[in-house]
């Protein structure tokens, strides 16, 4: 059978349009499919608004961006990986740049960089407090100058087509029509985001289910390091609404019920008039996070009907720094707040974020499945190991996108064709979207069960951790996949039911979260992101790996182990404010692993 | 507690239903809720067939864009509490075939903006290793505005004209191309020029300014059209009083 395309692309945001132009480019004959369950300017990618780290000033280096990356990430990044990144990450944002990008300016006309959390230097490119939204739609209309790439604009994919460990394509879901189709290629590669929707508070749009992470998972191919899940530290309470790291780096405060900048209690360094680069307010975010669960413990946070906050202070920095450096924030706070931050203080909590995790590939998108590549948030390359830097995820999916779509198109050229067997999967999942999916009179809400899992995440794996609680969650769980299988479906049009893309979501969410609780439940220490209560401190004798979770045959998820690559920056405690000017001299010394006290 | 609101929604569903009906729902309407949370309040524990789009939830996707109260408005950014005690009618975007409920076709928007070339034309590229194109903030201020347009539709359902004649271009990849055109890196404007001079493009446009008045990113499509329509007569104008070399 031969297949219709090359290579499909699975999710149409920033790492999948970067990949669908690196093929058009570099392989022009070569026929490329992007399939998105929405119109990929539309994407999450869109919602990104500090910005993207690239080293050019001239006093940066490629190693200093390197070694944050690295301790930024608790040294559970691949460093090979980490080196490639950020060599071609400042190439990938000049591109960016050639094809239109809207980068804020110094006045001779170069491109500016702010600083930005747990950044030595200051390297990341912005545009004003839009930078995903400009690059995404950057990439999107430069993409449609390419005739070679076909779109499947509101198709939802539902299955990958495996032919004897082999990808050979997509089964999926149209939505304004119902029809179903295997979209059959050479390679797949997987664009489709994180998974923050399997949390109940997230700054993730609502599309963020999962979806690949799962699509591989079933398929056979590994997902790394689930267990490290991002906590961003200022999120508008109620709606989740991300208030950027720019506001913090631009001079704004964290202060607790007593007005006081509580983060000086928790090693980030002393209150400085200004802001200082990876000290106390631009200290990392899994710090920032955990500080804040200290201070609700001491009783020094405000409550609110929607739970405990600080308050995020930018009254300061005077109307007109918000107006031109943070516009976004200023009309988010406005818009979905009722609050003007030129005059009032912002109340915000830690909300998750980002996955660190996602599916294994190596150094050029390539998961264990042949002919399956994945790029962007879904992937875990490793770069971001145990806590991803703010401003390194724009630059990941620029890097890896076109990486994956490179290798991906490399390897079509050469696969063979699928055989009959992926007809007959073809067949099974028409079936069981029409009849099961379409048919379903089980009694279970999936609203209900959505936010059972949600609450079930929040607690078993959230910013602090327990084995105790972790097992509960896994149980849970299971229990929860069961009700899964049970639900009540009201909608059977085949025009446009969300219900049914309700359904399929959930269910992806469900393997996905099982991946994080048992990979932190295995992970028996406290390393970036996972901070375990009953293992505080980091143990690099047993943990200095990534956790691979696979799926076995009865849907149980097993848990494996891989090594981290380390080059040339053996670990080393990670430290922030002013101690962090000892770090380097330390990490010269090449000295014995210092325990690391919990926090 | 908070009170009450009650939302008119339209329904439509072309296999059960030949023309679009009115469904009743009452529904808490705490301060914070807008009237994306209303619907989703209404999929999630009353009726699961209810068909909408969304997405972020914080105005930047352009997914959700619906009449409110006949007003094209993005429920995301609109208060709930600000229609009570209602009724609220929330109804699909106006100009747009719908597919169902309050999902609106845009197929048509998607290739006139491909039409525009929303993409840096220029003659030669200059290789990476040469830098980044120098553009100061003025410069980049120039076009910045018609950057910030995120698809949403409501200029086209705003706009008069593209409701009568739905081969007009429209506000949106009229702003869109001159985002481009008014970009310093770029050398396309006469391309686009072409395209939009065509008796669809900006000549359809006779200047009512609902598409402005409606973008809920400010960024002026009806400033858009008539600056692009007067370059275009200038032009004209050039073209047969200048020889060709002097263009």
């Amino acid at each position: 059978m031969t297949p219709a395309f090359d290579v499909v692309l699975v999710g149409g945001g920033g790492a999948g349009l970067r990949a669908a132009i690196a093929i058009a480019e570099t392989a022009p004959r070569l026929r490329v499919a992007v399939v998105s369950k929405v119109y990929p300017m539309r994407s999450h990618t869109v919602s990104a608004e500090g910005g993207a780290a690239g080293v050019i000033a001239s006093d940066d280096s490629l190693d200093e961006h390197c070694y944050d990356s690295i301790s930024g990430g608790d040294w559970l990044g691949d460093q090979d990986a980490i080196e490639a990144f950020v060599r071609e990450a400042p190439q990938e944002l000049l591109r960016l740049e050639h094809w239109g990008c809207p980068w804020s300016r110094e006045p001779d006309g170069r491109v500016a960089v702010r600083p930005f959390g747990g950044m030595k230097k200051m390297r990341t490119w912005f545009a004003a407090d839009k930078t995903g939204f400009h690059m995404l739609h950057t990439l999107f209309q430069t993409s449609l100058k390419y005739s070679t790439v076909v779109r499947y604009d509101e198709w939802v994919v539902t299955k990958l087509l495996v032919d004897d460990a082999v990808v050979h394509g997509v089964v999926a879901l149209e939505l304004s029509t119902g029809k179903i189709e295997a979209i059959t290629a050479r390679a797949v590669i997987l664009c489709t985001g994180g998974c923050g929707r399997v949390f109940p508070f997230t700054t993730n749009a609502a599309i963020k289910t999962g979806d690949g992470m799962a699509l591989a998972y079933r398929a056979g191919a590994p997902l790394k390091d689930m267990e490290f899940v991002q906590y961003h530290p200022t999120g508008l309470p109620f709606t989740g609404i991300l208030i950027t790291e720019a506001a913090r780096a631009e001079g704004g405060h964290l202060l607790n019920k007593d007005g006081y900048r509580y983060l000086q209690d928790y090693a980030l360094g002393t209150p400085q008039p200004k802001p200082v680069l990876r000290t106390m307010e631009l200290g990392p975010r899994d710090r920032l996070s955990q500080a804040f669960m200290q201070e609700v413990a001491k009783g020094r946070t405000i409550n609110t009907p929607y739970g405990e906050v600080v308050h995020l202070d930018l009254r300061h920095l005077g109307e007109k720094l918000i107006n031109t450096k943070l516009p976004f924030v200023r009309e988010l706070c406005m818009k979905y707040q009722n609050i003007d931050p030129v005059k009032e203080l912002i109340p915000v909590r830690p909300v998750v974020h980002y996955m660190m995790g996602g599916v294994h590939t190596d150094i050029n998108g390539a998961t264990p499945l042949a002919g399956l590549y994945a790029a962007g948030e879904v992937a875990c390359v490793s770069i971001n190991g145990a806590n991803r830097l703010g401003s390194n995820s724009l630059p990941e999916l620029l890097v890896f996108g076109a990486r994956a779509g490179r290798a991906a198109a490399e390897y079509a050229t050469t696969a063979g064709d699928a055989g009959d067997a992926v007809l007959a999967q073809f067949k099974d999942e028409s079936r069981r979207l029409e009849h099961e999916l379409l048919q379903s009179n089980g009694r279970e809400r999936i609203a209900d069960v959505r936010l059972d899992m949600q609450r079930t995440m929040e607690e078993s794996a959230g910013i602090y951790r327990s084995g105790a609680d972790l097992a509960r969650g896994a149980v849970r769980l299971r229990e929860l996949q069961e009700r899964g299988r049970r639900l009540h479906i009201d909608d059977d049009s085949r025009t446009f039911n969300t219900e049914r893309v309700s359904a399929l979501e959930l269910s992806f969410m469900l393997d996905v979260a099982e991946t994080i609780v048992n990979s932190a439940l295995r992970r028996e220490e406290s390393r970036g992101a996972h901070q375990r209560v009953d293992f505080p401190a980091r143990d690099d004798q047993r943990y200095l790996t990534h956790s691979l979770a696979e799926r076995q045959a009865d849907g149980s998820c097993r848990i494996g182990y891989l090594p981290v690559t380390i080059t040339r920056w053996p670990p080393a405690e990670r430290v922030y404010g002013e101690a962090a000017s000892h770090e380097r001299a330390h990490h010269a010394a090449g000295g014995p692993v210092p325990t690391r006290e919990g926090v | 507690m908070s009170e009450r609101i009650t939302l008119q929604v339209a329904r439509y569903r072309p296999e059960k239903e030949s023309e679009v009906h009115f469904e009743s729902f009452e529904l808490p309407c705490p301060k914070e809720w807008v009237v994306l949370d209303g619907l989703n309040h209404i999929k999630d524990n009353v009726d699961g067939t209810l068909s909408f789009r969304w997405s972020c939830r914080m105005g930047i996707c352009g997914s959700c864009g619906m009449l409110v109260n006949g007003e094209p408005k993005l429920t995301c950014a609109t208060f709930l509490a600000e229609y009570a005690p209602g009724p609220v009618r929330v109804e699909p975007l106006r100009n747009f075939p719908v597919i169902r409920d309050l999902v609106v076709e845009i197929g048509d928007f998607m290739q006139k903006l491909a039409r525009v070339k929303p993409w840096i034309v220029r003659d030669a590229e200059k290789p990476l290793s040469d830098g980044e194109y120098r553009q100061t903030p003025d410069e980049l201020e120039n076009y910045k505005q018609f950057s910030m347009c995120i698809n949403c539709m409501l200029c086209y359902s705003a706009c008069p004209i593209y409701g009568l004649d739905p081969h007009f271009i429209g506000p949106a990849a009229i702003a869109i191309a001159q985002r481009y055109n008014l970009d310093s890196r770029d050398e396309g404007a006469a391309e686009r020029m072409q395209i939009l001079s065509e008796h669809d493009g900006i000549w359809g446009c006779t200047f009512v300014g609902e598409c402005t008045k409606v973008c809920p990113k400010h960024v002026d499509p009806a400033g858009a059209i008539q600056r692009y329509k007067l370059q275009s007569a200038m032009e004209w104008v050039k073209a047969f009083v200048l020889p060709r070399a002097a263009q």
